[in-house]
């Protein structure tokens, strides 16, 4: 069986971003940049399966520019097999061509699950793995928090609003990972020293033949609204005081 | 033209959440439907009908569509797109869950999570956590949306909108429904809440967290809320996750226990109306958003704030 993992490279997740004071975006310009952690929650699993004898290959793949290939010899590091890069330089890749995309890619390879992160940490979107199923035809089991592979189906179990559900899907699959699902490791020296003779293909959207012309036309980005300062109160008998002065309690 | 709403209910009952995408839903200028997808959901159907501003409540009973999986509820979706341009839903679990798959379908770039609509086909949206708003413009022949619930007021009550069955698509049986785990709880859910206490890292234990903030939630019948790192500590389960990768609230008063206020918390909560920190480090930059914060040790400060919130 084999595994196939999406992942992003993204601004890390402690870095607090700046917007242009022309409203055109966010500033790059030496950020610093990592995975996106809940694709990380994605290749540990896939890592856990393999480890624990249910799957034969786990193989990354990332949409971007030359720097993605750094985000994938982090997943080579961590354990996967081999890193498959769709180069482009466009500026901005929505989720759809990002599906269309990686649905190209698994009819060359064929895996039996695709395990992804639930959402990138940059736009928030929300619906890379849902797109991706639905391009398949596959089902899908968002927002994982446990994943058990019996023969030829996947239980999941998923974290919804008031608690969690419990879905069986029949593989091949789209699993989208939470923040529950696993703590990923840390990939060790030596691991990122062999990660860099790990196999690494290229391949093109043109090549896979997509056409990843953005749908949505961003006008401007701004900063959000900043709130007013507050007071500090010295007691929780003050607190009280001010709170029924605003007419909140 | 129309736009067609997905509610969010669990058959019995209407959740808020549909009445607050219906506001954002009804300001696209078309007549808004509303479809309840479910399993003996007629009650669900009619609190929808009730709704001021709804053109007519679709109703698709149908054991494929029982617990609202993804495939079946996005085929049904699909099957009655035509008549509409624009398919909105609130950014709750099940919404994030189904339209992108409608959206992927219809090859068009869904609106994820808007805050506000600037035209038809012009809209705002949250990025990196809240620390910069998206205005773009969709090409689309639909519009495929989902929308920030705290972000629209619900829209009120007093419509009597006609309700019509419609028929599920075939199950092709990919997914099976095992079970689900839901909190029982008496509180206000977390989403909808007037007032919300949450506890951060600060607390320390899962029963300290119990402990500390139960009698202040019940002092204010507030609904309970959690940082991230609370919830990877193990103290609250996720679903009272607030933040960026969790729910966002905005509150009439949010209350944040032993949270230093990480952006991907802010995030979540930044939009309450007054926002009260108690922490004991200054620093903590959860009072850069506070209207009010009390410097001192959680474990004494939140009792005594208890004590003081007696009538």
């Amino acid at each position: 069986m084999k595994i196939l993992v999406p992942v992003k490279r993204v601004v890390d997740a402690n870095v607090k971003i700046r917007v242009k004071a022309d409203g055109t975006g966010v500033d790059l310009a030496n950020v610093k940049m990592a995975m996106n952690p809940f694709c990380e929650i994605a290749v540990e699993e896939a890592l856990r399966i393999k480890e624990a004898g249910g799957a034969s290959e786990v193989i990354v793949v990332s949409v971007g520019g030359e720097k993605s290939s750094e985000t994938l010899r982090t997943g080579l590091a961590m354990g996967a097999d081999r890193g498959i890069l769709v180069k482009t330089d466009a500026a901005r890749i929505e989720p759809l061509a990002v599906a269309k995309l990686l649905k190209a890619v698994i009819g060359n390879e064929k895996p039996d699950l695709v395990i992804l992160g639930k959402q990138a940490i940059d736009d928030d979107s929300n619906q890379t793995g849902q797109m991706l199923a639905a391009l398949l035809g596959w089902p899908q089991a968002t927002f994982a928090s446990k994943l058990v592979l019996a023969d030829g189906s996947a239980e999941v179990t998923r974290e919804i609003d008031g608690g969690a559900e419990t879905l069986r899907l029949k593989l091949p699959a789209v699993v989208t990972t939470d923040l529950r699902l696993n703590e990923p490791r840390y990939a060790s020296l030596p691991n990122i020293m062999k990660a860099k003779k790990k196999p690494l293909d290229e391949t093109s959207p043109e090549a896979l033949g997509v056409d990843i012309t953005p749908r949505l036309e961003v006008l401007k980005i701004d900063e959000p609204a900043k709130r007013g300062a507050g007071i500090k109160v010295g007691s929780a008998a003050e607190l009280v005081g001010k709170l029924r002065e605003a007419g909140v309690i | 033209m129309a736009t067609l709403l997905l509610a969010e209910h669990d058959d019995k009952s209407l959740n808020e959440a549909t009445a607050r995408a219906l506001t954002a839903a009804l300001e696209l200028g078309a007549p808004v439907d509303i479809l309840v997808a479910g399993l003996a959901s007629r009650p669900a159907a009619e609190a929808a009908a009730t709704l001021a501003g709804v053109g007519k409540v679709l109703l698709a009973d149908d054991e494929a569509l029982a617990h609202r999986r993804a495939e079946p509820v996005a085929a049904l979706i699909l099957s009655l797109a035509a008549d509409y341009d624009a398919i909105v839903a609130p950014a709750t679990s099940s919404g994030k869950n189904v339209l992108p798959r409608v959206a992927a379908l219809l090859d068009v770039m869904q609106l994820s999570d808007i805050t506000r609509i600037v035209a038809p086909d012009t809209f705002e949206r949250p990025i990196y956590a809240g620390n910069a708003i998206e205005t773009v413009r969709s090409r689309d022949a639909t519009k495929v949306i989902t929308v920030r619930i705290a972000a629209f007021p619900p829209a009120p009550s007093g419509g009597a909108a006609s309700i019509e069955t419609v028929a599920a698509t075939d199950d092709i049986h990919l997914s099976a429904f095992v079970g689900a785990d839901l909190s029982v709880s008496e509180r206000p859910e977390l989403s909808s809440a007037r007032v919300i206490v949450s506890g951060g890292r600060a607390l320390g234990s899962a029963e300290k967290f119990a402990e500390v903030i139960t009698p202040l939630a019940d002092s204010l019948k507030a609904a309970i809320g959690a940082s991230r790192a609370a919830v990877d500590a193990g103290y609250a389960g996720n679903d009272l996750q607030v933040g960026q990768t969790g729910k966002v609230v905005a509150p009439e008063l949010y209350v944040a226990v032993g949270i230093s206020g990480a952006i991907q918390h802010l995030a979540g909560m930044k939009d309450s109306k007054v926002i009260v920190a108690i922490n004991k480090d200054p620093e903590a930059p959860i009072f850069q958003v506070a209207d009010f914060g009390l410097v001192d040790d959680l474990f004494t400060a939140v009792p005594a704030l208890v004590e003081a919130l007696k009538p």
